[in-house]
This record gives structure tokens, sequence and C-alpha cells, in this order.
């Protein structure tokens, strides 16, 4: 079946940006999972936040909800309460989650919510002409930091994993296969699917150089029920190397479940 | 009480330490009473702590219907002796103290009739609640079950917090779910996303949780989502005298959110209205796909008082123009950006032109459906040339003062803020037009309020062009007490 995923919006991402890799990967996703009768493409919903990531909503023919900054994550809780045979996915950026709404990101993981989000981490704030944000190097020079910003970044996978979260995953924009599949196995876990994608900024924060050297892709053999072992690999830090793929997934009841038990 | 020209009516105070189970003795005492066939009417005053301090009952009971407590007391029911000394002022001649301790201080006092008895076992000897003895929270809630509440959720706050303990305790597998979220942020957006998924919901909480909810309560407007939001008043600003009452934020409530779009804004003044606002505010929300704001304060949501509510008279009225996720071949779309009938961003100036003229368009619907409506109530002898306004819980002890007044005087409640029936106002404040000539100069309206700005004085003043200048403001945190406000309203219309 060919799937009509487009809309007539225009995109407005910069010419070469990221977003519309993950753009890619999204419909290839859905467009194989509707076609393998796992998805009926009424039953999805695609949630977005407020930042360059926000725009894929217009961009995207499925039902959709845009929320206020930083405030999607409730949003998609509460449809999935509402009706739970919905699969609610949801496209946030690192200024979204990490900044701005940050306690919905963490309370959304204790309480293993079965929803699914997809973080574009371009690691600034972007739509507003490039600020630094919780992410973002120590010493990045942006607008409001001339001089370099002064704060620490925080490891939002390491956060996801103490908060209670039971998918724990990392992509790259430019792996368009691998995200495609992360999302498919974010999809098809029941409970809360938390996925960092590495989405560099290519005119505030152009980092592609720097990740398209350090990404690899975990093997195999990684073990994705080994609490311990999750939280060790999203720490590494060897020689700068950025590991991708399923670091930790396990299975509890989900919120939704409970609610309604 | 011989002067007192309603000499039927009673009042006993039960007072303690938080934690001596003085509100639990004073719901016994007035369910007693109403089983016995009286009116009850009971406020609960106390601090913001768990244990000690000082809390206090008060239950005012007559044969005929009560309005409001008084401050006079009959009997006193203490727990301490401290309660005695807090009350000296209010004591009637020929009171009667009741003490679950000794009282050496006051022992010798020939009002002391009984001591020794456990305030608790005292009212378990009062048997078992009958009647509806209820408080507008309770009420409001049940309002909005009978309009087929699906889900409700709040963050804890006072004085709203009832909503959300009498409607948690409702819940069933398949039925009625309440979410207590991380802050009023996400109870505010995950009702949001309950309501794009097809179910009725509301949410609650005191003004401060409500300022939170702000920039989505402007996304209700934007995305003509169908949402009641309970919003009840407490002494402010900030975090204020968290247990204590106000009518301060009227002006917060009828501006809330940023941006303009249609809302409505219902303000009950007892817990019969209380429910009926919480069922017609669901349905008018689906009905207009609006934002409904029920503005409660503490007075209202807390005191109790003996009503007549009638679950069955309500209608759950469903949208059918509304489709959410989930139906073949049909794409929706939310969204908090200006958009177009697609639900697809836009920027374009006659786009955002049309989008605004249309969710405007629903406010003429509002506004003829609000003929329809009890947008006022009147009361009191409506050809009288002298006209008392208020809103919101002041009708209880305007209404108890109105067994005081000197003279008959009009009353007129108002009930729907936002949009504001300024016609009907401007008809019932300027009175009948055949009496006109014989009020000469006399003629005053007196605007009561608990706040110190004269809200809804500016409000009428904004809407109809009159101007009230004759006001009674109370911004102590404290109820009225209705012969003290008799007493002033009697000497404003001598």
């Amino acid at each position: 079946m060919n799937l009509e995923l487009s809309t007539k919006s225009k995109i407005t991402w910069c010419p070469g940006c990221p977003n519309s890799q993950i753009l890619v990967s999204f419909r290839k996703a859905i467009t194989e999972l509707v076609n393998e009768d796992k998805l009926k493409i009424e039953n999805l919903a695609a949630f977005a936040g407020i930042g360059c990531h926000g725009k894929i909503s217009d961009y995207l023919n499925v039902n959709s909800f845009t929320s206020l900054h930083g405030r999607m994550i409730p949003a998609m809780t509460g449809a999935k309460c509402a009706n739970p045979t919905l699969t609610i996915v949801g496209f946030s950026g690192d200024g979204d989650s990490y900044d701005e709404g940050l306690e919905h990101l963490i309370h959304a993981a204790k309480r293993n919510s079965d929803v699914n989000l997809f973080i574009h981490n371009n690691q600034i704030f972007a739509l507003t002409t490039g600020q630094f944000d919780a992410v973002s190097p120590k010493g990045f020079k942006g607008k409001s930091t001339p001089f370099g910003s002064i704060e620490e970044p925080f490891n939002p996978l390491l956060l996801m994993l103490s908060a209670g979260a039971t998918f724990v995953a990392r992509s790259y924009a430019g792996e368009i296969e691998g995200t495609k599949r992360i999302m498919q196995a974010a999809i098809a876990h029941k409970g809360f699917s938390y996925v960092d994608i590495i989405q560099p900024c290519i005119t505030f924060f152009d980092t592609r150089d720097h990740f398209k050297e350090k990404v690899y892709w975990l093997g195999e053999d990684f073990p994705t029920n080994d609490f311990k072992k999750a939280m060790e690999k999203v720490q590494e830090n060897d020689n700068g190397k950025v590991p991708l793929g399923i670091f930790y997934k396990i299975d509890k009841p989900t919120f939704e479940e409970e609610l309604y038990k | 009480m011989s002067e007192n020209p309603q000499s039927d009516i009673f009042t006993i105070g039960v007072g303690g330490a938080a934690g001596d189970g003085v509100k639990k003795a004073g719901i016994k005492i007035g369910a007693f009473l109403q089983s016995l066939g009286y009116q009850v009417y009971i406020s609960f005053d106390y601090p913001s702590l768990i244990r000690g301090g000082h809390n206090f009952a008060r239950i005012s009971f007559s044969k005929n219907k009560i309005w409001n407590d008084h401050a006079k007391l009959d009997i006193l029911i203490v727990s301490n002796e401290g309660s005695v000394e807090i009350h000296r002022g209010e004591l009637k001649e020929g009171v009667k103290i009741i003490s679950d301790i000794p009282l050496p201080k006051i022992s010798e006092d020939p009002k002391v009739i009984f001591e020794g008895t456990n305030l608790a076992a005292f009212a378990e000897s009062f048997g078992e609640p009958k009647g509806e003895l209820i408080d507008g929270n309770t009420a409001f809630a049940r309002g909005l079950q009978a309009a087929g509440l699906d889900f409700y959720l709040a963050y804890p706050m006072t004085p709203s917090t009832s909503i959300l303990h009498y409607l948690a305790s409702k819940q069933t597998k398949e039925g009625l779910k309440v979410i207590q979220p991380e802050n009023e942020i996400a109870a505010i957006n995950m009702a949001l996303g309950m309501v794009y998924a097809g179910k009725r919901v509301a949410v609650g909480s005191a003004t401060g949780g409500f300022a939170l909810m702000q920039e989505a309560f402007s996304f209700t407007g934007m995305a003509e989502l169908p949402l009641v939001v309970a919003v009840s008043q407490r002494q402010a600003p900030a975090t204020g005298a968290p247990t204590h009452s106000s009518q301060s934020d009227l002006r917060f409530a009828i501006h809330s959110g940023h941006g303009e779009f249609p809302r409505i804004v219902i303000t009950p003044g007892d817990p019969e209205e209380s429910f009926k606002a919480g069922a017609d505010a669901m349905n008018l929300a689906w009905k207009f796909q609006v934002p409904v704001i029920v503005l409660l304060d503490k007075i209202l949501s807390e005191h109790m008082m003996t009503s007549a509510i009638n679950t069955d008279s309500v209608l759950v009225e469903k949208n059918e123009n509304m489709i959410f996720p989930g139906t073949p071949d049909k794409v929706v779309k939310v969204t908090s950006y200006e958009h177009d009938e697609n639900g697809i961003t836009t920027e374009k100036a006659e786009d955002i032109k049309r989008a605004v003229e249309r969710r405007f368009a629903k406010l003429e619907n509002i506004k003829s459906e609000m003929q329809n409506r009890e947008t006022a109530k009147i009361y009191g002898d409506p050809t009288s040339e002298n006209v008392v306004v208020f809103w919101g819980s002041t009708k209880a002890p305007v209404l108890e003062a109105a067994k005081y007044f000197n003279k008959p005087i009009k009353l007129v409640q108002i009930i729907w803020l936002e949009p504001f029936d300024a016609e009907r106002v401007k008809r019932e404040l300027e009175g009948n037009p055949a009496f006109a000539e014989s009020y000469g100069g006399r003629r005053k309206i007196i605007c009561v309020e608990g706040n110190r700005g004269g809200q809804l004085a500016s409000l009428i003043r904004e809407k109809t062009g009159i101007e009230i200048t004759e006001k009674i403001l109370k911004y102590d945190s404290q109820p009225f007490d209705p012969e003290v406000l008799a007493e002033e309203i009697n000497k404003k219309v001598m």
C-alpha cells in the first residue's frame, strides 16, 4: 500500500537540515508498520513540541497535536490514557524537553506511560537563532553567551535511566535506516520509550563532521536488560566515541495499564 | 435574642486544635440538626497547618432557609480553653459552653454546663447524617459527573483540593478516572491531550495554580478544545493566606490566558448553583468548543449548607461535529500555532484574520445561548429603588443579611461574568422605568464584594456604563457576617 504521508505544507527547515532525515526515517518506519499490518494509520497520533523539530507535524499527513513549548509529554500521556488503542509518538527537541519541560520528561519516564518520545537533539536552541541549552558543551559561544556558557551539560540518557524509563536508545539523524529501526523498536515496546536522536544544527552548531567520526552502533550482543551496563555505556567517554543503539529495554506495567486495572 | 427579628436562628460553635476532630464534629452536628428538619449552614475556619492551631466550625440553623452562618453563639463546644478565649466576644447572653476537658479559668462560670466528654465521642452520639448537607466543591464535582465527566486532573491546592478528593473516591474501572500529575502545568496539558482523544475533562486548582496554567488555557482557546476549569479563590497575592477567602480574582479569571479568544466564566453562589455550574460548564464547553471557568472561592468551596440537588435534571450534551484520532480516513490535527482549516501552521495575514474571526464567531453564538440562561438572579423586592449587587459566595451573607434590612431592597446576583449579560444587568440595576420618577435622587446601588478593588463594580461600569459609588468591600480574608453587613446596608439606604 502506498501511504500518502506528505502534506501540502512547504518544508521550511534550512536546506540540508538533518531534521529532514528524521522525517524520512519516520515515514519509512510508519509505512513499513502499516504495510505489515502492525499499525492502522488512523490509530497513530504524532505529537510535536515547539522548536525546529516541531515543524514536523505540518509535514506529516497523520493525526497530530502540536503542543506548547515543553508541554508535549503530558499531552501525549493524556491522549494515551483517554484512548489506549492509539499509538502515540512524540517529536521533541532538547530545548523543548531538556530545558522547558524537563519535569514532564522525568515524570513520564517514572510513570512508564506507554508513549514514544523522539528527541531531536541539536544541543542548542536553534529556532531562536542559537543560544546554549541544557546539553550544550560548557564554553559554548552563542548570542546569549558571547564569552562562552559557564554551565556543564547533563547527560539525558543517564537521567532517563535513573528516572525509570523502560526503553532508552540513541540514534544519529544521518543514520536513516538505523533511526527507522530504533523508531520501530520503540513503537513495539510497551512502556515509555525514549530515543535521543543526535541532529546537528547546520546553521548554529554544525557538529556533523565531529559525530560522523565518533558515532558507532552497539554490537548485537549488547545486553539490553542490564541496568548497570546501560548506566556505564551511556556514560562512555572513550576518546569521545558516541555509542548508538538500544541501551536498555525492560518490561514493566505501564501507567495506562495500571489506570484501567 | 429578643430584639432579633429572626429569633429562630441559633448558632453553635465547635472549637479546638487541628486534629481534634472539629470539622467532623461540626458536620455531625449539622447533619443531626438537618435530620430534625432544620436548615443548616456550616462555616469552617482553620489555619494552614496539620496539628495544633485553632480550628473552628460554626453551625447556624433555623426552621427557615438559612444562607449563612452568624457570628453570635448560643452554644460553644470546645476541646481546649483557648477556644473559649478566642470566641469570648461572640458569646450571647445565656450561652452554654460544652467542654471535653476541665476549664479551670472559667469553670466557676455558670455558662459551663458540661465537662469531660470527648469531642469525637460527643459527635458520634448524634448518629448518621441524613439529607443533603453539602459544600460547594462536592456539589460542583457532582455536577461535572452528572454531565458525563471522564477525567479530572489536579495538583492539590487549598481550597480546590476537596474536588480532587471527592472525585478520586468516585473512580470506577471503566468510568471516571482521576489523575494527580507532577504540577498544574502537567495537569492542564494532560487534560488537553485527553480532550484531543475525545474525553470530557475538567481540571481544578486555586487561583495560584490556575496562574501556572495560563499558557495552556490560551492554547485551549487557540485549539478550540472543550475544557472545564474549576478555579477556587483564596486570599492572595502569591501564596497569600491559603485557608482564607477572597474574591480578588474576578478580573484575573475573565482575562485569563494571553491573546484574545472566547471563553465562558460562571460564578455560582451556593452549593445548588455550584452543582448546576459544574454540569452547565461541561455541556457549554462541548457545545461551543471553548474553555469554561467555574469561579469558586474558599467560602463556597468548603462551607456546607442544606441543599436540594437534582442530579436527574442534567443531560449529557454531546458535540457531533467533533472528530477524534482513530477515525478511519480522517486526519485530526490540533496545534498551538495559528493554523488554517486543515490544522496546518499559517503566517499569512488573511489566514490569521479569518482564524480570529472564526473563533470569535462562536462568541456571538454563546451570547445568544446566554439569553436562555440564568446570567443573573433577582431576590428581595424587585420593585425597590435600592439595589444591592454581588457575585459568588457573597450571595450567602447578602441573602442572610436581607432578613435584617429595614427597608425592602432589590438584590441582584451576577452569575455569568464572561460573556457579560450587559443588557440584563443594566435593566436590573436601572430599575423599573415605571417607578423611576418616584425614586427621585434617593436610589442607591450598592456593590458588595470580598476584594479591595471593587472588581464587579468596575466590570459593571465597563459593560453598562453604570458607575456604582456605594461599595461594601471586605479584604481581610474573613467572611462577611450577615448582621454586620445588614447594619452597613441599612445605613446606606436610610
